[in-house]
């Protein structure tokens, strides 16, 4: 469907097809309620409308579970709604639709004990053995401190795929890896060296983000939304504070918002200097690995000097921003700007003509445009593979809406197209920089809070360093927060990863993971 | 590759720069943190970095004791792949219960003498995350702790002056 206005289409089409939808109004997004029975259905048609399976989360509201699923097409995003009886927790499965939704389900499922019936995976996910099989830490009567033993076991038997015949071998790796990262399991199945199936079990820094967060005031959310995955602490708690200012009925500021722009492009250009260098550390380029990551360091050091925090944390509040920015400061960004290109300018050529490098990151780890649209990855991983998405163009928010760049696409969908289209992004978030501190004008940087009405909800869509970022928030009564759901773009791009290592090497594995660079925390939540 | 040479001339060592007070302030630092590492582990120590269920954010600023600004491993401070190798285990997050066994195999499989750094707020208190049905919350919760590095996320200049006191009490 290509015209701007195909909600309306696609309404049609649903009525056609007898599918009845209530419209509820919420802020900035469509919210289409359906019965249960249609889930699949729905998937089915939206599917063939080309709709990308954004997200999927459930809550609990007393004797009924509320199960949601986001979907998007040319930045317009929908959100679908249906509602199940606790005592009979089972709608129909949208996985076989939408591979996107295999471990979102298989979550809910897990947290919620909530049945997605003709799902082609039916193995637990987020559950390891921290709670038992019939208890659901996401359900109201579930208490947040559990029941815990005194020594969790180790998830031992979980069903690995398993593959038979001669010179075929597994290995397994992880939780705690041989660097300085976080920790998850893989397990490869490989004849010699080729590897012929890999599969992720993820889960084990799960902190109950979700649960903990039922309860906070607004400021508490937005510490935690801070540290659902450190890299992206900004993206992170832009997305948790524009959905509950959208709840409460909020505006920021102007210059507010141009300064959540300039602290999330600098996030951004953070973690591709960091990724760049060690792209190039994991196949033995230490050239490029020392200087990146001697231009992240220079990097954080002017975070600290002008916003005090290296990593940007807490800086975002619900209504605004903390610490607003001095002419000095924005003189000082400036001649950063200046000196980060000069230096970029001398060391990519560098790299580019360097053939050792060559050698191992083209064609290596290739992502087909298919495989990447099947499971609607996002950010550079998307990008790298000809998925032109970008939400700060597609559905832009401010100070987005009155920026120019461009989105950095390529269509090689290896490592070096994933490389070069973060150079590219570099390159857009500084020209991004330059414009925010150029609209910058006087004014106030935080919004006077106001409590939203118990049940106010609302949908933050952000473009993170890693892609796009979605934060549901629902109030209770008191400024309180009944809900909470946050949506990593790895939990989009991780899949893919086990799709994109298939008939590379074993010691190839490595840089594949880290051109794809999936935050762990943010997916086990 | 002369573009290579080029590069790695103009930029020369920016470790032994002193010109700012931060540098001096880490140059000095860094002659303790050796000396102390000089008597205690003949020259050497191996740190095994474990995340028990952290953000991320202290990974990143650990990272950074690596580049060459901080370039801890002059002063006999280096990281390695396995528990078997180390002397240290620097552990960061509140401990995830699906971490927890995880990481105390890792614990054991450290030979003796051994000691354990809880980095960051969360490892040293539990942090935003506490005790829950998912997290043990404090390292020291799951594994004897012997120096604590706060923080949210330590500095690596924080993280180079608490490495520091625990060369300082063995």
């Amino acid at each position: 469907m290509s015209s701007a206005n195909w909600p309306v289409e696609f309404l049609n089409r649903l009525i056609t097809e007898a599918i009845s939808v209530e419209h509820i109004s919420l802020p900035s997004i469509m919210l289409w309620q359906i019965e249960s029975h249609h889930w699949q259905q729905f998937a089915e048609l939206a599917k063939q409308q080309n709709l990308r399976w954004v997200a999927g989360w459930a809550e609990h509201i007393e004797d009924r579970f509320l199960i949601n699923t986001c979907f998007e097409s040319q930045g317009i995003y929908v959100l679908l709604r249906t509602i199940v009886d606790v005592a009979k927790p089972e709608l129909p499965s949208q996985a076989s639709v939408y591979p996107a939704a295999n471990r979102s389900e298989r979550h809910t499922q897990d947290m919620f004990g909530i049945h997605f019936t003709g799902h082609p995976d039916q193995r637990r996910w987020t559950r390891h053995q921290a709670w038992a099989k019939h208890s659901h830490p996401l359900r109201r009567d579930f208490p947040v401190q559990g029941e815990p033993e005194a020594i969790t076991p180790p998830d031992r038997d979980y069903p690995f795929v398993k593959a038979h015949g001669a010179g075929v071998y597994e290995i397994p790796v992880g939780p705690v890896h041989a660097g300085i990262i976080e920790p998850g399991h893989f397990r490869f199945l490989a004849v010699g060296e080729l590897i012929l199936n890999l599969e992720e079990r993820l889960g084990y820094v799960h902190k109950g983000i979700e649960k903990i967060a039922e309860g906070r005031t607004p400021e508490s959310l937005a510490r935690l939304a801070g540290r659902i995955s450190g890299d992206t602490t900004v993206g992170h708690c832009w997305a948790a504070c524009m959905a509950m200012e959208q709840a409460a009925g909020i505006e920021i500021t102007r210059r507010a918002a141009l300064l959540r722009g300039i602290l999330a492009e600098r996030e951004r250009i953070a973690n591709h200097l960091g990724d760049m260098g060690a792209i190039c550390n994991d196949v033995a380029f230490i050239f490029a690995h020392m200087q990146f990551s001697r231009l992240r360091e220079l990097w954080l050091r002017t975070n600290a000097k002008v916003f005090g925090h290296r990593l940007l944390m807490d800086k975002i509040v619900p209504g605004g921003v903390l610490g607003d920015l001095s002419a000095a400061s924005c003189t000082l960004i400036q001649k950063d700007i200046v000196q980060l290109r000069k230096e970029l300018s001398g060391i990519l050529p560098a790299i580019d003509l360097n053939s050792s490098l060559e050698d191992r990151l083209y064609t290596a780890g290739y992502l087909s445009p298919d495989i990447a649209a099947a499971y609607g990855t996002v950010g550079y991983v998307g990008l790298a593979s000809g998925q032109d998405r970008d939400v700060r163009r597609d559905a832009p928010y401010p100070p987005y809406d009155q920026a120019r760049f461009k989105v950095a696409l390529e269509n090689q969908g290896d490592i070096a197209s994933r490389f070069w289209v973060r150079y590219k992004e570099i390159n857009a978030a500084l020209k991004l920089i330059e414009q925010f501190i150029k609209q910058l004008a006087a004014g106030d940087i935080l919004t006077e809070w106001q409590t939203p009405s118990a049940g106010s909800e609302a949908l933050g869509i952000v473009e993170g360093w890693r892609g796009e970022i979605t934060a549901y928030v629902r109030f209770a009564a008191d400024n309180k927060i009944a809900r909470f759901y946050p949506r990593d773009p790895s939990i989009l791009n991780w899949p893919a990863l086990e799709k994109l290592t298939l008939d590379n090497i074993v010691p190839d594995f490595p840089v594949c993971n880290k051109s794809l660079n999936g935050s762990y925390s943010g997916n086990d939540l | 590759m002369l573009r290579l040479f080029k590069k790695i001339i103009s930029t020369g060592v920016v470790t032994e720069r002193c010109k700012v007070s931060k540098e001096e302030e880490l140059e000095k630092l860094g002659i303790q943190i050796k000396r102390h590492i000089d008597k205690q582990f003949s020259g050497s120590i191996a740190i095994r970095q474990v995340d028990a269920g952290s953000c991320n954010g202290c990974e990143l600023e650990i990272h950074a004791l690596n580049n060459p600004y901080y370039d801890i491993e002059r002063f006999g401070i280096h990281f390695v792949a396995s528990p078997r190798h180390a002397d240290v285990l620097l552990v960061t997050g509140p401990v995830s219960r699906h971490m927890q066994t995880a990481l105390l195999r890792t614990y054991e499989a450290t030979p003796n003498p051994k000691w354990v750094v809880a980095v960051g707020d969360c490892a040293a208190c539990g942090g935003e995350f506490g005790v829950s049905y998912a997290s043990c919350g404090a390292v020291s919760n799951v594994i004897p702790v012997d120096v604590v590095i706060t923080g949210c996320p330590p500095t690596p200049l924080t993280l180079m002056a608490g490495l520091l006191g625990l060369m300082k009490d063995k």
